[in-house]
Order: structure tokens, then C-alpha cells, then sequence
């Protein structure tokens, strides 16, 4: 006797956040799990091994944006995957015109070079953002605790890089030269009285004088995140630009929420179109005073487009 | 005082180094610590910082290394 052709049955309201994708050929596609911020306990990642060795390939697919992907997953297991791996904590990832899970460097915990708390702000954006609709285009978001930014965070729709702006205690100086020595810019010279002289406009507030030095002499006026907006890569990249400086990281979720309110409302009638495109067409200025009335502390007064970065292939219209 | 040489070390060996000949010294001591200029005199100083000591100078010799000058700290 054949095998009785039995309907194959699926909850699709699995599928709707996204996060599975068609691979080649026939029945298998990749899940895409969210891995925000890039942590991931090691519990969470010996349950995803599991999971993997039962119902995908031979291996797992490590993405850009901090994700792991099980490959070869027939679409029949659909289920029994989000079931065991239990979606209360574990809950798949996005793809389409949505939110998408923010990618984070690890942030000052344990990282030296550190300024803010990127995986506390990459959880809360995860956790009250993630798969939100724009009705546009895809929206990406990352957090680089640092201007070193391992993230490319100014390559997003929304790009947070951790910042300090450095206060100068001249009594308590004692004249070492360390923080001019350490400060890569050049922002901070010794001075003929033997004391940093500090230049404001060359300060990328990277916070190396302040951990450098001894007597504390240096300290920290104002931290926050520097915020640039427009950024994308793919066939034509643009780098975001700045829009805002030392953003409390306590508002960062209100910030978003501002930004894709704006989004939303400019990119209406205009199709699958990124945030920076949109940007482009209406100009800076409208953005900035859209974001001055919630951020009136932290919007800067003027800014320049995204950035077009010439590819050399293709002519971009 | 203590010198610990650690001209033509790279980073971060020359702190694995310092941390290991301070070791050998007293709290409350004071160390010369002889870095080479670039990385290691941008880095080294603002570990041992990061470690608890108490960072008392630093100087620049005609030859062009630095010296830095540390109070040990117990933790």
C-alpha cells in the first residue's frame, strides 16, 4: 500500500512577523532566529543547536546583522521548530517592511572602550519595536557604544554611536600628558603652562581622555547617543547624517517611534522607498524640526542629507 | 624602585607583562614603567588604570620611550 497523501497542515500565524525564507529548490527554507543586540545565552544556544541538528542541515548560517539562521528547514517542520524552541523566548525574526531586530556591538559591560549600555538599548528597542509595520521599506537600527563603531551604526536607518563630552578640572591636573598623548583627533594639545587645552570642534567625544586619566582630572559632562538617520547599504548605499547629539539612552525608544512616525507619513503614496531616499526628497530641515519638538535638547540645528556613496556601477537616477 | 622594561613588548602583552611583575612588588610601592611611544603608551597606562593603581606621572625621555610612574593598589 502507498503512503496516504495526507494534507500537510501549518499555523500560519507563524509566519506573519516573517523570518522564514524560501531557499532553492524544493519544500526547505531558512528560519531566521532574532538574536538582539547579537547576545545570546549560552541555554538559548544549546536549545538552537538542538533544534538544528534535529530538523536542518549540517550546519548554521551566521547573518550580518547578528542572526542565526537554521538552513535546510522543510517547511513542514514549521511547527515543531517554533514549538520547540519555545516561542515565548525564542521568537523568529523579521524580514519585509518592518522593524527589524537591532544589531548592537557588546557594549560596556565588559568592553573597555565602551560609553553607554548598547545591549540594554538594543533589548528595549527589540522588545517594543521589533516587526513594527512601516508600510514602506524595511528599518534598521544598531547601537555602537563607541565613535570607534565596530557597528557601522551611521550605515541604518537609525544609527546610535555612545558619546561623552569631556569637562576639564585644571586644579586637578597634575600635568601627566597622558590624555593628550591618548587622544587619537588631536583635540587635546599641552598647553606652555603644562595643561591640556582642549578644542571643542575636533572632540569626535570618544571619552579617551576621561578613562585615561589619574586624578580624574578629566570628567564627563554629557553622555548619550550621537544620532544619525538615513543611512542604507545594498544597491545604493547612502550614509546617515547627523541629526541629534548626547540623546539620553533612556529615550532612544521615543526617538525611534518619532523617526518612524515621520517615515510614515512623507513616504506615503511613494512606494517601497528607504527612510534616507525620503529624507532626501523632502530635505533635512523638515525632519529636524519634526524631531526639535520632542528632542528640543538634543536636535541639532542643522544638518546635511544622507550621504550618496558613489558605487561606480550602475547610474543611479 | 621597581623598572619594568617593556620597551619592544606589543599590545597586550606588555600589560600581561606589567601585571605579572607587579605582582612582586608591595602595595603602596611605587613602579617605573619604560612603554614605547604609539599604541603601548595609549593603551597600557589606562589599564593598569582600570585595574585599581594609581597612575603618578608620566614623561617622555630624550631617547623618545615614556615612563610611567605607578603607586601599586591592592584590591
Amino acid at each position: 500500500m502507498s503512503k496516504a497523501q495526507q494534507p500537510t497542515k501549518i499555523d500560519l500565524s507563524n509566519l506573519k512577523s516573517g523570518g522564514f525564507i524560501k531557499e532553492r529548490g524544493k519544500d526547505l527554507f531558512t528560519v531566521r532566529l532574532r538574536v538582539p543586540g547579537g547576545r545570546m545565552s549560552v541555554p538559548r544556544l544549546k536549545k538552537i543547536a538542538e533544534v538544528a541538528e534535529k530538523y536542518g542541515g549540517e550546519f548554521v548560517h551566521l547573518s550580518v546583522r547578528q542572526s542565526i539562521e537554521l538552513i535546510n528547514i522543510n517547511f513542514k517542520d514549521f511547527d515543531v521548530v517554533v514549538e520547540e524552541l519555545g516561542e515565548a523566548t525564542q521568537k523568529v525574526a523579521s524580514c519585509g517592511a518592518r522593524v527589524r531586530v537591532p544589531v548592537a556591538c557588546g557594549g560596556c559591560e565588559y568592553n573597555p572602550n565602551g560609553l553607554v549600555d548598547t545591549q540594554k538599548s538594543a533589548q528595549e528597542v527589540d522588545e517594543k519595536l521589533f516587526g513594527t509595520a512601516t508600510g514602506h521599506h524595511k528599518f534598521k537600527v544598531a547601537f555602537a557604544g563607541c565613535p570607534f563603531d565596530c557597528p557601522k551604526s551611521a550605515t541604518n536607518d537609525v544609527g546610535f554611536q555612545g558619546a561623552i563630552y569631556p569637562q576639564l578640572d585644571k586644579a586637578a591636573c597634575i600635568s601627566c600628558g597622558l590624555c593628550a598623548k591618548s587622544c587619537v583627533p588631536k583635540a587635546i594639545t599641552m598647553g606652555e603652562d603644562n595643561k591640556p587645552v582642549f578644542n571643542a570642534e575636533r572632540c569626535i567625544w570618544c571619552g579617551d581622555c576621561v578613562k585615561v586619566c589619574p586624578t580624574s582630572a578629566w570628567s564627563e559632562k554629557r553622555r548619550g547617543y550621537t544620532v544619525r538617520i538615513g543611512g542604507k547599504w545594498g544597491r545604493n548605499p547612502l550614509v546617515g547624517t547627523l541629526f541629534a547629539t548626547f540623546l539620553p539612552e533612556e529615550r532612544v525608544v521615543d526617538f525611534i517611534s518619532t523617526v518612524l512616525e515621520w517615515y510614515k507619513e512623507k513616504a506615503e503614496a511613494l512606494g517601497r522607498i528607504r527612510l534616507g531616499d525620503v529624507i532626501i526628497k523632502e530635505g533635512p530641515q523638515a525632519l529636524l524640526d519634526h524631531l526639535r519638538k520632542q528632542f528640543p535638547d538634543n536636535t541639532v540645528t542643522a544638518t546635511i542629507p544622507p550621504q550618496v556613496i558613489e558605487t561606480q556601477v550602475g547610474i543611479r537616477s | 624602585m621597581q623598572v619594568i622594561d617593556l620597551r619592544g613588548v606589543g599590545c597586550p602583552t606588555n600589560f600581561v607583562k606589567a601585571k605579572l611583575a607587579l605582582e612582586d612588588i608591595a602595595a603602596g610601592e611605587t613602579a617605573q614603567i619604560l612603554l614605547d611611544d604609539g599604541e603601548p603608551v595609549k593603551n597600557v597606562p589606562r589599564s593598569l588604570k582600570a585595574e585599581g593603581h594609581k597612575l603618578l606621572g608620566l614623561r617622555q625621555t630624550d631617547e623618545g620611550h615614556y615612563v610611567l610612574e605607578l603607586e601599586k593598589v591592592e584590591d
